[in-house]
C-alpha cells in the first residue's frame, strides 16, 4: 500500500500540482504592496523625518537660542549662533543643521523647551548635491511654514502620551 | 538567370569558400564556425535539389549536435598557436603526400562514377505525390533494411563502449537518491513534542 | 519590365509584407510578454508589478526598450569582436525564422513546407549557437560557463523533444505542421492521446529556452547573468528579445503539436465563430502562462539534477512512448493514410 501510494504520488506529480496550485491561488489574493508614490503606509505621529523650525501663531519665532539642542545633539549636527535682537529678546542669528550628519534620533526635539525645533513627517527630501543638505535657518523656517499643519496635528495627537 | 540558379551559385560559392576557411582560419573556433556555415549552405543545396528531409537532418544532426560538441572541445582547448606551427615545414612533405593520395583517390572515384553506366537498378520510380521523406523511409526500411539495422547496431556498440570506458565504480561515494528524498513524509521523520518548561525532553 | 514585375518584384513585395505581418506583431508580443511576466509573477508574490509608466504600467516595455536603445554598446577589449557582435544577431534571427512554418490557420502559413516539424527542430537546435558564440567571444569566465551549461543543457533536452515529436509524427503520419493540425481535427487533440508526452514536452521546452526552473545558463546567483554578462544596449536587447521570441515560438510549437493549432476546442457554434488564428494565439498565451507560472513557483534546479532529469527520466520515458505509440498504431492498424 505504501509503495502504491508512493508510485501514485510520483505519477500524478502530487508535489508539483500542490506547488502550482498554491501560486495560482495566491495570484488572486489581495496585494500587500502599495503603489508607492501614489499610496503611502500610515505614519506614526512620532515619526522623525525632516527638521523644521516653528513659529508662534502670531508669526514670532519660537526658538529662543537656548542651545539645548546643539548641546544634546549626539552627532553634533546643529550649529547655533545668537545675539540679542533690537527689542532685547534672545534670538538666533544662525541655526544650521548638517543633514548629512544628523542621525534622526529626535533628541533636539525632546530637548527643546518651546517646541521650536521638530522633526516633521516629511521623509522625502533627498537632494542632488551635498550642499543642499546643509540646512540653514531660512530653510528650516520655510520647512516649518510648509509643514506646520501636519506638525501641529502630530504634536496634538502625541500630547496625551507625554 | 533564374532565382534557383542564382541561389545555387551563391550557396555553392559560400560552401566552397567556407570550406577553405575551415582549414585556413587561424583561430580553431573560427574554423568550427566556418564549418557550420559550410554545413548550412550544404543543407541549402539539398533544399535546392528537393531533398528537404536530408537538408533538415543535416542541420539537426551535424549543425545542431555534432558541431556543438566540436565547438565545445575546441573552445576548451588552450591552444598555443606558435607551438602549433613549429613543425609545419618538417611535416610538409608527409602532409602533401597524404593530400595527394587523397586527391588522386577522389578523382578516381569521381571519374569512375561519372563514366560508369548505371548498372544497379535506380531507386524504384515513385509517384510524384510521394514526398522525399516517405520515399527515403520506404527505401531505408525495404531495400537497405539490413544495412540500416547494422548501422544502428554499430552506433549501439559505440554507445555501450563509451559508457564502459568512462564508467568507474567507486566505493564509499555518497549518492543522492532523489526518489527517496521526494518520498519522505513529515510524519515519518518529524515528531512534535510539547515540552514542559524546566523539564527537558 | 512588366513580366519581371509580375514574376519577381510583386511576389517579393507580398512576401516582405507577409514577413512583416508576422514579425511586427511578434516583437510587440515579446515586449508585452515581458510585461505580462512581471505582472503575473508580481501577482503571485502579492506585489503590484510595474505601475508607474502609463496606466497600470502598460507602457513599461516601451520605456525599457527605449532605455536599452539609447544606451552605449560596449565591446570588451578582450572580446572577439566579430563573433561578439554576431552572436546576438544569430539568437534573434533564429528566434524569428522559426515562425515561417507555423500555421496560423487553415492555409494561413508563410511557408507550407513538407518537413515543417524538422525545420522547427533544426531552428531550435541552432539556438544554442547564439549563446555559445556569445559565451566564447565575451572572453569572460562567467559568460563562458553560462555558454557551456547552456549548450550541454540544450543538446540534452533536444533529444527528448525529438523523441516526443516522433510520437506525434507517428500519429499524424506527416511532417507538415498543417497536416498535423488537420490530423488532430480527425483524431482529437494529441494532448489527450499523448498527455504524458505533452507534460514532458512542456518540461523540455522550459529547458530548451533556458527558462526557470532550468535557467542555469543565466543563473544570476552563481554566474551573474551567464552568457550575456558582457553585453549591453542593443546587443543585450537582441538576446532578450530572442529569448522571449523563442519562448513564444516554443509555445506555438506546443500548441500546434498538441493543442490542435487553430482548431476550436469544440466544433459547435460559439467556438467555431472565433477565427482560427485567434484560437492559436489563445493557446500560445496559455502555454506562455505556464512558462511564467513555473518561474513563479519552482526553485532553480541543480545542474546535475537537470542532467539527470533529461537523460535518466525524460529520455527513457519519451523513448518508451515512441515504441508504445508505434506499437499501438501498428497493432490496431491506425496508421494514417499516406496523404501527406
Amino acid at each position: 500500500m505504501a509503495t502504491l501510494d508512493k508510485v501514485a504520488r510520483t505519477i500524478l506529480w502530487q508535489e508539483l500540482i500542490k506547488g502550482f496550485a498554491l501560486t495560482f491561488r495566491y495570484m488572486f489574493k489581495r496585494k500587500v504592496t502599495l503603489n508607492y508614490p501614489y499610496e503611502r503606509g500610515p505614519l506614526s505621529p512620532r515619526f522623525r523625518g525632516e527638521h523644521a523650525l516653528r513659529r508662534y501663531p502670531n508669526g514670532e519665532e519660537r526658538c529662543i537660542a537656548c542651545k539645548l539642542c546643539e548641546a544634546i545633539c549626539p552627532a553634533q549636527a546643529i550649529t547655533i549662533e545668537s545675539e540679542p535682537r533690537a527689542d532685547g529678546s534672545r534670538r538666533t542669528t544662525r541655526y544650521d543643521i548638517d543633514m548629512t550628519k544628523c542621525i534622526y534620533c529626535g533628541f533636539c526635539e525632546e530637548a527643546c523647551p518651546v517646541d521650536a525645533i521638530v522633526e516633521g513627517p516629511n521623509d522625502a527630501f533627498a537632494a542632488e548635491t551635498r550642499a543642499e543638505l546643509f540646512y540653514t535657518k531660512e530653510k528650516l523656517l520655510a520647512n516649518g511654514e510648509r509643514w506646520e499643519r501636519e506638525i501641529a496635528a502630530n504634536l496634538e495627537r502625541d500630547a496625551p502620551y507625554r | 538567370m533564374s532565382a534557383e540558379l542564382f541561389l545555387f551559385w551563391l550557396m555553392g560559392a559560400v560552401t566552397v569558400a567556407s570550406a577553405v576557411m575551415v582549414i585556413s582560419a587561424k583561430n580553431p573556433v573560427h574554423s568550427v564556425l566556418f564549418l557550420i556555415l559550410c554545413f548550412f549552405n550544404a543543407a541549402g543545396l539539398f533544399v535546392l535539389i528537393g531533398a528537404e528531409f536530408l537538408a533538415m537532418v543535416l542541420v539537426v544532426v551535424y549543425v545542431g549536435a555534432v558541431a556543438v560538441l566540436f565547438m565545445f572541445v575546441v573552445m576548451m582547448l588552450d591552444i598555443n598557436f606558435v607551438r602549433l606551427r613549429e613543425g609545419f615545414i618538417e611535416y610538409l612533405p608527409v602532409g602533401a603526400l597524404v593530400g595527394l593520395v587523397l586527391l588522386a583517390e577522389l578523382v578516381l572515384v569521381a571519374g569512375t562514377w561519372a563514366m560508369r553506366e548505371p548498372t544497379t537498378p535506380a531507386a524504384p520510380a515513385l509517384a510524384e505525390a510521394v514526398d522525399n521523406t516517405r520515399a527515403l523511409g520506404r527505401l531505408l526500411y525495404t531495400e537497405h533494411f539490413l544495412v540500416f539495422q547494422i548501422a544502428g547496431l554499430v552506433l549501439l556498440v559505440a554507445i555501450v563502449g563509451a559508457i564502459a570506458l568512462t564508467l568507474r565504480e567507486r566505493v564509499g561515494v555518497k549518492r543522492q537518491d532523489v526518489a527517496r528524498q521526494v518520498h519522505r513524509r513529515p510524519s515519518e521523520t518529524l515528531v512534535l513534542e510539547r515540552v514542559e518548561p524546566g523539564k527537558g525532553v | 519590365m512588366g513580366e519581371l514585375f509580375t514574376s519577381t518584384i510583386w511576389p517579393l513585395t507580398v512576401l516582405v509584407f507577409q514577413i512583416l505581418a508576422i514579425v511586427v506583431p511578434l516583437l510587440l508580443a515579446v515586449a508585452y510578454l515581458t510585461y505580462a511576466e512581471r505582472k503575473v509573477i508580481a501577482a503571485m508574490q502579492l506585489r503590484q508589478g510595474p505601475m508607474v509608466v502609463g496606466p497600470y504600467g502598460l507602457l513599461q516595455p516601451l520605456a525599457d526598450g527605449l532605455k536599452l536603445f539609447v544606451k552605449e554598446t560596449v565591446i570588451p577589449t578582450g572580446a572577439n569582436k566579430v563573433v561578439f557582435v554576431l552572436a546576438p544577431m544569430v539568437t534573434f534571427i533564429l528566434a524569428l525564422i522559426g515562425w515561417a512554418v507555423i500555421p496560423f490557420g487553415d492555409g494561413i502559413v508563410l511557408a507550407d513546407i513538407n518537413v515543417g516539424v524538422l525545420y522547427l527542430f533544426a531552428v531550435s537546435s541552432l539556438g544554442v549557437y547564439g549563446i555559445i558564440m556569445a559565451g566564447w567571444a565575451s572572453n569572460s569566465r562567467y559568460a563562458f560557463l553560462g555558454a557551456l551549461r547552456s549548450s550541454a543543457q540544450m543538446v540534452s533536452y533536444e533529444i527528448a523533444i525529438g523523441l516526443i515529436i516522433i510520437s506525434v509524427l507517428i500519429s499524424a503520419g506527416s511532417l507538415n505542421l498543417s497536416a498535423i493540425v488537420r490530423a488532430q481535427a480527425e483524431q482529437g487533440w494529441y494532448v489527450f492521446w499523448h498527455f504524458p508526452m505533452f507534460m514532458i514536452f512542456l518540461v523540455s521546452i522550459l529547458a530548451e529556452t533556458n527558462r526557470h526552473p532550468f535557467d542555469l545558463p543565466e543563473d544570476e546567483s552563481s554566474l551573474v547573468t551567464g552568457y550575456n554578462v558582457e553585453y549591453s544596449s542593443m546587443t543585450f536587447a537582441l538576446f532578450f528579445l530572442g529569448e522571449y521570441a523563442n519562448m513564444i515560438l516554443m509555445s506555438a510549437i506546443a500548441s500546434v503539436l498538441f493543442l490542435g493549432g487553430w482548431l476550436p476546442p469544440f466544433d459547435v457554434w460559439p467556438f467555431t465563430w472565433i477565427p482560427g488564428p485567434l484560437w492559436l494565439i489563445l493557446k500560445i498565451c496559455l502555454v506562455l502562462f505556464v512558462f511564467i507560472w513555473a518561474r513563479a513557483t519552482l526553485p532553480r534546479y541543480r545542474y546535475d539534477q537537470l542532467m539527470r532529469l533529461g537523460w535518466k527520466v525524460l529520455l527513457p520515458l519519451s523513448l518508451a512512448w515512441v515504441v508504445l505509440t508505434a506499437g499501438v498504431v501498428l497493432a490496431f492498424d491506425l496508421a494514417p493514410s499516406a496523404a501527406g
